[in-house]
């Protein structure tokens, strides 16, 4: 076990686990920040997305003793009541259905946005790619993408 | 959590008594029951109020509050039931409240999600409920203005007077629960609906965008211990020997436990649990049959020749029918195991007390899992609550209880509070699957094109019967017969969504565009022409309306301009599944010798829409599935292992793989008949016989990307 500092929606938690500890499983085990979700443990779905330094990153593969000084931002810390651009565009499609993956999507959209305020088509395609939407939202995901981006310029 | 638990769900009871009773109508939710209706006012509030948790309250500050009993995983329901209550009381919908029931069979029945059934099976008693509680509330109005309640109208959520004097319902909230239960209500006509039918949004979407504890997985309790479990790698596979030196000696490991075939590892964290499991050193040792895909391919093959199927239907005389054929077209169709992959993975927290025993968790199927957690344990059902937690993804993956029961078993050994979580590899490898299925299917032309006979055998691995002998084009065959054969294996599998026909669907439509390419019609209209043999001289029983498949096949054609579009490529599909239509058209693009995936045009009936933003994504959804597995699912198994660990090498759709899909809903007024499945079912075959016509490459088996008829084939490229 090793104690570590870390800066969580700009709070600075305090966490002693062990050095190979996913951040995925510190923020939902040691924090109780359950918001950002475990779905495959290979950075292949996106469920675990989460902003380090306002870059998108995958949580599940990124261990605590690699995480550092950076300032690490889970859909708990996108605003303060659910209302960046991009929650209030995945409220106003209606995005969600069973709604499992959808903090993830919503991370990595916002990640996008952050850097790319009016994406293509092809630059959402590349950013939302690599997010699994068992349900099939993606038309949905799509739509809300554009309203926040509109939104947001 | 949106679940109440058991102490806040008296604690807001009591808060809604306090703060000025209210009314609070206690309805059954169970079939033929509709006369339990019960007024709970102050005076009438039992000490045991907890029992009466299916109800409809409206508190004096106007708040309605409706618990949802089923499951939720995606489907819609927990917002799509509270909608047909609060249409029938003329509710603001603003004001109302959701909240997720728990198990309670005795006020609830089928509380389950699976097979499409939802709303059709509590569509009348949601709206008595709804009716129930305006006829008293228009009756409290009536008494206080003194006038009759026939003079009364409501609007979103007050009672209204011919002279423009209003009431709210919270107003009158406490006046009603004085009045007398009615035993008849008059429902509303359907064209006044004013909620039902609009695209209403998810009632969670907020906890959902926001990261709100809602799921299984994210169920935390202080003292809470953590587990995961070795299960085979290899079905017919046992334990023979287990070594757990290791595992137990690595940080914050508890204990490791040894239980039928599983080996748990429990201990203060997920991390250190998934760690010490790889610790663990087990030997095991052969079973029963210890099968390969390959095998499986044999069966197929030998099966398909077996003399001693099970007959499903058998009308006419088949024989003849085919020894007199002008042509006989023969084809088969192969599927392989599907994993049903929700994205959430199983898991369930227990707790098994000397006292009773606490279940939390997503399933599908809460009454069963409790019975079966009785019966393991050997305590009363009673004994044991559940609370359900929203469900990430279910496909039917959560109507199987064994994630439930070793969660259960697990805290009785340890006796302790434990949630057993699955890993993705734990949820790939492990079962239960979508039965691997291969199809043969014969058709009899005669001269002019007719279809004078048909048959089709089927042969599942653990499929039980593989077909749907009573569907199109059962009935409009006069000489048929449907067959099947089932291999029993280890390999566990399940209803996967839209059982059965997820598969069946493709291959009977994919044939029946060869077959009426061989009579020399169009798709469309050989179809229309069977169903209009079945109307006027049918074989046998029909299980299908014919007139509602019409009317979908009619509105795609209409739709997406079937026969009109000259740079494109067109396929098309029609099914019938659960209680539901529909039937789509897809279209596919040339591009420089490549078949594009441009577009899917989806006709459905599934009676009247309940929610449109939820059924047109439930349709959007349905294709998307449908067309991914289609596309790339596959699990294939080695020496009795899955082949298939996690998403790295099983397949799902993503983004840049859809095209695009156009939803439209016939209006026919009809009850609703179910929508979470018969989306998905038309996609593949819709989609193959697009590739068809651009290519002139036919498609036999899933995945179809695997495919040799596909290579060099893009499939599902978004532009």
């Amino acid at each position: 076990m090793a104690a570590y500092s870390i800066n969580v929606n700009g709070e600075t938690k305090k966490v002693d686990v062990l050095p190979d500890t996913p951040l995925l499983w510190v923020l939902r085990d040691s924090l109780g920040l359950v918001g950002t979700k475990y779905g495959c443990g290979i950075a292949q779905c996106g469920s675990c997305t989460v902003h380090v330094n306002g870059t998108a990153a995958r949580s599940c593969s990124l261990p605590i003793s690699a995480v550092g000084k950076n300032s690490i931002t889970t859909i708990e810390g996108l605003s303060e009541k659910g209302d960046h651009p991009v929650q209030l565009a995945w409220m106003e499609v209606d995005v969600p259905q069973c709604g499992y993956c959808q903090a993830g999507q919503i991370m990595n959209a916002a990640a996008l946005l952050a850097k790319t305020p009016s994406p293509t088509e092809d630059q959402i395609a590349t950013a939302m790619n690599g997010n699994i939407c068992r349900c099939g939202t993606y038309h949905r995901i799509k739509e809300a993408i554009v309203i926040a981006s509109s939104k947001m310029k | 959590m949106n679940t109440l638990s058991k102490t806040n769900r008296r604690d807001f009871i009591k808060l809604g008594m306090a703060a000025g009773s209210g009314l609070v109508l206690g309805f059954s939710w169970r079939e033929g029951a509709a006369s339990s209706l019960e007024v709970l006012n102050e005076s009438a509030l039992p000490a045991g109020l907890v029992d009466f948790n299916s109800y409809l309250s409206i508190s004096t500050d106007n708040v309605i509050t409706i618990f949802s009993p089923n499951p939720e995983l995606g489907q819609n329901i927990k917002t799509s039931f509270p909608m047909i209550v609060a249409e029938e009381l003329d509710a603001d919908w603003k004001k109302v409240k959701v909240v997720q029931a728990v198990l309670d069979t005795k006020k609830y029945e089928r509380q389950l999600t699976g097979g499409s059934g939802a709303i059709p099976h509590s569509w009348e008693r949601l709206r008595k409920a709804g009716a129930t509680a305006r006829h008293m509330l228009l009756e409290a109005a009536a008494k206080r203005w003194k006038t009759s309640a026939g003079s009364l109208t409501t609007k979103e959520g007050n009672v209204i007077h011919a002279d423009g004097r209003k009431l709210s319902y919270g107003e009158l909230a406490t006046d009603a629960a004085s009045v007398p239960v009615p035993t008849e209500v008059k429902l509303k006509d359907k064209k006044d609906f004013k909620i039902i039918g609009q695209p209403i949004h998810n009632v969670d979407n907020l906890e959902m965008v926001t990261g709100q504890p809602l799921f299984g997985l994210d169920f935390y309790r202080e003292g809470m211990l953590f587990a995961m479990i070795q299960r085979p790698a290899s079905f017919g596979m046992k334990i023979k020997s287990v070594d757990s030196a290791a595992a137990k000696a690595m940080q914050g490991i508890v204990d490791v436990v040894t239980f039928k075939n599983n080996v748990a590892v429990v201990g203060k964290s997920t991390w250190e649990v998934n760690k010490a499991r790889k610790a663990l050193k087990i030997e095991y040792e052969k079973e029963g049959n210890i099968e390969s895909t390959t095998d499986h391919d044999r069966i197929f093959k030998e099966s398909l020749d077996r003399t001693d199927a099970t007959v499903r239907r058998k009308d006419g005389d088949v024989d003849a029918a085919f020894k007199s054929a002008a042509q006989v077209i023969k084809r088969e169709y192969q599927c392989p195991f599907l994993s049903h992959s929700p994205m959430e993975p199983m898991n369930f927290f227990a707790h098994v007390r000397p006292d009773g025993v606490e279940l939390v968790g997503p399933s599908q199927t809460p009454d069963m899992a409790r019975n079966a957690t009785a019966t393991l344990l050997g305590i009363a059902p009673d004994k044991i609550t559940l609370e359900l937690t929203r469900l990430g993804g279910g496909f039917g993956r959560r109507l199987k209880a064994d994630y439930v029961l070793e969660a259960a078993e697990l805290s009785s050994i340890i006796k302790a509070p434990v949630k057993v979580a699955w890993t993705r590899e734990d949820d790939m490898m492990g079962g239960s699957y979508r039965p691997a299925v291969r199809y043969r299917f014969e058709a009899a032309l005669d001269a002019k094109g007719n279809l004078t006979g048909y048959k089709l055998r089927g042969v599942g691995i653990n499929a039980n019967n593989s077909t749907r002998e009573d569907n199109f084009p059962s009935g409009a065959v006069e000489n048929l017969l449907i067959d099947s054969i089932d291999h029993q294996s280890p390999i566990t599998t399940g209803a996967w969504r839209a059982p059965i026909t997820n598969f069946l669907a493709f291959a009977e439509q994919a044939f029946l565009d060869e077959v009426a390419l061989a009579a020399k019609k169009d798709p469309i209209q050989f179809r229309l022409a069977l169903l209009e043999k079945a109307k006027t001289s049918p074989t046998g029983a029909i299980k299908y309306d014919i007139d509602r498949m019409k009317g979908v096949i009619n509105l795609a054609a209409e739709k997406s301009g079937w026969g009109t579009k000259k740079n494109l490529a067109q396929g098309f599909s029609v099914y019938f599944s659960h209680r539901s239509y529909v039937a789509q058209v897809a279209e596919v693009e040339m591009k420089q010798g490549t078949p594009v995936l441009k577009k899917i045009y989806a006709a459905a009936d599934c009676g009247i829409v309940v929610n449109m933003s939820g059924a047109r994504q439930q349709v959007m959804g349905g294709i998307v599935d449908g067309l991914g597995h289609a596309l790339y699912g596959q699990v294939t198994f080695k020496d009795g292992a899955a082949e298939q660990t996690n998403f790295n090498n099983y397949r799902l759709i993503r983004y840049r793989e859809v095209p695009e899909v156009e939803v439209h809903f016939v209006d026919n007024g009809i009850d609703p008949t179910g929508l979470g499945e018969p989306a998905l079912p038309p996609t593949g075959g819709a989609v193959a016989n697009a590739i068809f016509k651009a290519t002139g490459k036919r498609v036999y088996n899933q995945p179809f990307t695997l495919q040799d008829e596909m290579k060099g084939v893009k499939l599902g490229e978004k532009l």
